[in-house]
Parts: C-alpha cells; structure tokens; sequence
C-alpha cells in the first residue's frame, strides 16, 4: 500500500489532485482510494486530501498518518500546518515553489531525513502558463509521477481527459507534461 | 463495467439503472453529490422517461415522493441529517402508507452544534418510523443495496433507507463495478403498486384510523419488516446469481469462526476494523467481526447465531443514546440476552471525529480483557470536558458549550491526525 497525502488551499484543487490520482492508478489497474479531509474546506483554509494504492482492495478508511509521500501545493503551509507528520523515511516529499529545497528553510529537516527525497517544482508557474490559472494540482500530479514512479505520466493524462474536456484538458496535459520532465531532468539533480 | 468513481455519483448511476419514474430531493451536504448527478442525468434524457421535480424543503420533497409513489411512479430521494428530521412527519407517513419509496441517507450528524460529518445520528433516530434501514460497508455496496432495496421496498410496499456514511462513502473515489442496465432490468421487474391513485378507479389513501384499527395496521407494518427478515437474504443471493457478488444480506460475519471476541459495527468503518482484526489475527488475537447490513429489520436471531460462539462482543457505533449508551448496542444485547456474554458498547466517530486503526488495537485488546466499562468514548478529550464542567461549576454564567470547547481546543486548520 503506498498512501499520499496532498496539502494546499481551499481553491487549489487539493481534493481533485487526490482524486485524479485515483484514476491514474485506477488506470494503471491498481486499487485507489481518494477522499478529502474532516475539516472546514473554505477558499484559502488549509486542505488536506488522501490517497491510497494497492494491488489489493482497500478497506481502511482512516485519514492517512503514515505518508509514503507528501505533495504540497502551497509553501506557505511548510510553517503552519504539520505536513510531514508520519512521513516514512524513505518517503518522498513534492513541494510546490520556484525555490530550491534549502530557500525553502528545508535544509535542516532534509539533513535530518536523508532518505526522504525531495523535490519542488514551480507549480502554479506551470498552471498560469499552460492553463491560464495559478492552479497547481495538475503539474504537482505529474511531477509526483516523475518523482516517485508509482504512476506513469500517460495515466496522469488519462486522468486529466476523464476529468477536463478541451482546451482545459490540453492545458493541462501541456503542464503535466513540461512538469513531469522538469522534475525528472532538473529539478532532482541537485538534491 | 469497473469504474473509478466518487461515491455519491456511482449511486446516481445505480438509482438511474433502477429507472425511477420521479425524483424530488432538496440538496443538503453530504447528499447533494447523488441527487445534482440525477438531475443532470434527468435534463439531459439519458435517464427518461423520469421528472425531476424542485421543491423547496425536504418536506416538500418527501410529501412529493409520497404523492408520486402513491400515484404508482417508482419514486427515489435523498437525504441527511436535518433534512431528514424536517420531512420527519412525511417520513412516517410513506411507511404508515405503505409507499415502496427508496430514499438514500448520506449519514450526518445532528445538531446543534451544527455539523456536517458523518454519524449515524439522523437515520437512527428514525429507527422506529417503520422505514427499513440497509447500511453500506463500501461504495460497491451502497450501489448494489439500491437496486435490492427498490426490489424489496416494492415487493413488501414498505419505504427503505438505503444508509451510506457521509464523506466517507458519498465523496470518496474507489473503484466501482456499475452494472449493466439488462441486468438491472433482469433482477428488477417494473414497479407494479399495491395501491395506486387512478382518477378511472378513484380509492383514499390515508383514512382516519381509530382505536379500533389502529393497532392492527401498526402490527401489520412490523409483519412486513418480518417478512423483510425473511426476504433480505433470498434477495442478496439472487443478486448474487445475477451480479456475481455478495452484496447486501442482514449481517456478514469475518473471521468469526473461533472467535472469543467479536466487534459489531454498521457502515464503513467496518472497512478499518477488518483490517485491524487482520494485523491482530497475526498476532494470535481470537478475533472475530459482525457486520450489521439490515438495522430494521434487525435480525435478533442471526445476531444470536454469530456471536453465541464468543465470549465478549463489543459494538462499535457511531451513535449515542443521550442518557443511556449504545442505540445499536441495545439491539444487539437484546439478541443475546440470557446467553451469558460480556457485552461491550463504544461510542466513536461522533460528528465525523476519524476512527484510526491504532486507536481501534487498543479498544480491541481492552475488550479482550474485559477492561473496559459497559460504555466507553473512544478518543474523548477527557481534559476539554472537565474543564468545560469546572466552568460551569465556578460560573453561573458559563457561555455556550460548543464555543468554549472550540476556544480551548484553539481550532484555527485543518485536521489531519
């Protein structure tokens, strides 16, 4: 079972990012269980959504305390919410922002957690660029897919048809796509 | 056809495949999902020949269903929470009519304090509005339970609630196996009505009944909930002829066989106690669960039957009794009364407060010891209740409950753990 937890804001499309996480695994015919978090969801209050995948069905439905991975979708959460609470040590951490991982005030806690890979990539660039708005959820998704490996990118773009039609969904498919190898060419070299 | 789907639209899909003739529902979280996706369906044909019909209470929604299913339509709504206590009057009369109406209840807390989450409040507390009540474990089930339910509910001319957590089921993705419309079609006849009202044959529905019948048309509501004991299993097995699965039953034992211990619970949470049962399986834990699908009917006998072999039981239920305990517990002792066994109640997930598996490792292995109370909260904030208590008794003026709570707790994010 590989859980993932995705942090943002209320407007980031954090829950929609679990859930096309679902369908890309779904896609991949994996078992996958997206679900959002027990808390107030208004625009900019902190949001955390869940995902699960396994190669068994998936039973459990308590939120997700140890994460295999953490994708967050706003940096400024690094200082106000516990994000990396029950992350695994070899976990993979995927943090929105133009910044590299030390800028972002993470060089400690990534000397401490030498296992944990890291990574951040600019994702709401991304979202205004391809898609016309700062929407970060897409280019995270993929860029978790270069990161980790546990989904392939052509599963995030299947995912982005069964949700998006059109110009939105080539969009984001064009966002999916630069992030995904942004993450996998530049990004994670420098760790 | 498998699907990865949310919750609430995979039962939009299988209340469409049921062809409901009417559909009146007033939106209310966490329902919402099933009935905007049924309304799409509805404008856009795809589900037709049906008439979605705008009300402007859950009154007014049930009071439609009521006329629709009397008029002989196949009529479906939805509901959670305060809705379901505002078309309460409406409620009891679809059953003391005797109008096959299938209703899903997105499980939700009641307040006040006002709260959205899922608990099994709203449809417990119609327990005895002679509306039966089938509680899904997961998505697969809330789709499979509607189409038995439309099955049952016009077979006996009796109104059920099809129960699925709130959230937790309605707004979650998993994977969902959404049947074929010709096998709907097989395991479903049309609706053929006990009772219609037909202007070319004109009947009352709804007469004045006195002492002197009174007691014999309320016997004959409960007969029809006996029969449903009867029926429920005969029905979950020809869906299993038809759909391939075992979907639906009045109860489901797991790992029950030498079991000195069994846990009781309803819904999803079923989900996170098998998996716990599992991890103490492999420790050597004798340790069984019964999951209870039909809560009305309930099944004393089969109850009976899955726990006379163990020693204690605990029943885990997203519920209170106010001043007295377990709701479900006290059904569930009553099956068991005079067999001698330990029994146990936990009340847990109040308010959509999440029931993880750790906490469950330790109030299983309490109940093993038998150390618990007969009534025990699980993950209660010991520390913010006695506080609130020494307020109030220092202060007359104490302020409301909810508020000071919520200050001392300091809530200000999201939760997560």
């Amino acid at each position: 079972m590989f859980q993932i937890r995705v942090h943002g804001r209320g407007g980031q499309g954090v829950v929609t990012a679990a859930e096309m996480l679902s369908i890309a695994a779904f896609e991949e015919g994996r078992h996958a269980q997206a679900f959002p978090s027990f808390g107030s969801e208004r625009t900019g209050a902190p949001v955390v959504a869940f995902c699960r995948i396994s190669d068994r069905e998936i039973r459990s439905r308590e939120p997700i305390v140890e994460a295999d991975a953490v994708i967050i979708q706003d940096p400024t959460l690094l200082h106000q919410v516990a994000v990396f609470a029950g992350l695994k040590s070899e976990g993979y951490v995927l943090v929105n922002s133009q910044h590299g991982i030390e800028d972002l005030g993470l060089g400690e806690f990534a000397t401490e957690h030498r296992a944990v890979r890291f990574c951040s990539l600019p994702a709401t660039e991304l979202g205004i660029r391809h898609i016309g708005r700062p929407i970060p959820n897409v280019p995270l998704l993929a860029g978790f897919a270069a990161l980790s490996g546990i989904i392939k990118l052509e599963s995030v773009v299947k995912a982005i048809n069964a949700r998006f039609r059109g110009q939105v969904a080539e969009g984001n498919i064009s966002a999916a796509t630069e992030a995904y190898h942004l993450v996998k060419e530049v990004a994670c070299s420098s760790r | 056809m498998l699907k990865q789907i949310e919750g609430s639209r995979a039962v939009a899909e299988a209340v469409a495949l049921c062809r409901p003739e009417v559909i009146c529902a007033y939106p209310i979280s966490p329902q919402t999902h099933i009935v905007e996706a049924l309304g799409e369906m509805v404008k856009s044909k795809r589900l037709s020949p049906c008439e979605y019909i705008n009300v402007e209470s859950e009154f007014a929604a049930m009071s439609v269903s009521i006329g629709a299913s009397a008029a002989g339509a196949r009529a479906y709504t939805a509901t959670a929470s305060q809705g379901l206590l505002f078309m309460t009057e409406a409620v009891y009369n679809a059953s003391g009519l005797g109008l096959p109406i299938v209703m899903t209840v997105a499980n939700r807390a009641i307040g006040a304090p006002i709260n959205i989450w899922n608990d099994h409040s709203d449809s417990l507390s119609q327990r005895d509005s002679g509306w039966m009540q089938l509680f899904a474990e997961n998505n697969q089930e809330a789709v499979d339970l509607h189409i038995q339910a439309f099955r049952l509910a016009e077979e006996l001319s009796m109104p059920i609630m099809v129960c699925m957590d709130g959230y937790i089921l309605t707004h979650a993705f998993e994977r969902v196996d959404i049947p074929a419309q010709e096998q709907v079609d097989a395991y479903l006849p049309l609706f053929e009505p006990r009772q219609v009202l037909d202007p070319a044959e004109p009947i009352s529905i709804g007469a004045m009944v006195g002492p002197e019948a009174f007691m014999e048309v309320k016997y004959l509501a409960h007969a029809k909930q006996m029969q449903a004991i009867e029926r429920i299993p005969q029905l979950a097995a020809e869906f299993k002829n038809t759909f391939g699965r075992d979907s639906g039953g009045l109860i489901r034992t797991y790992r029950s066989e030498d079991a000195e211990t069994m846990i009781i619970a309803m819904g999803s949470v079923l989900g996170t106690i098998k998996d716990t049962v599992d991890e103490m399986r492999i420790e050597g834990h004798r340790i069984g669960v019964l999951s209870i699908i039909s809560y009305r009917p309930f099944p004393l006998e089969q109850v009976k039957k899955a726990l006379l072999h163990c020693k204690r039981f605990l029943v885990l239920e997203k519920s209170l009794a106010v001043g007295m305990g377990g709701i479900v517990a006290t059904d569930v002792r009553m099956a068991v009364t005079g067999a001698g066994l330990k029994g146990y109640t936990a009340v847990a997930g109040l308010g959509g407060r999440p029931i993880f598996k750790s906490q469950l490792h330790q109030l299983f292995r309490q109940a093993e010891r038998e150390e618990l109370p007969p009534v025990t909260f699980l993950d209660l904030d010991w520390d913010a209740v006695n506080k609130q208590l020494a307020r109030e008794k220092q202060t007359r003026r104490s302020g409301p409950v909810a508020e000071n709570i919520l200050h001392d707790k300091g809530i200000v994010s999201a939760k997560f753990g």
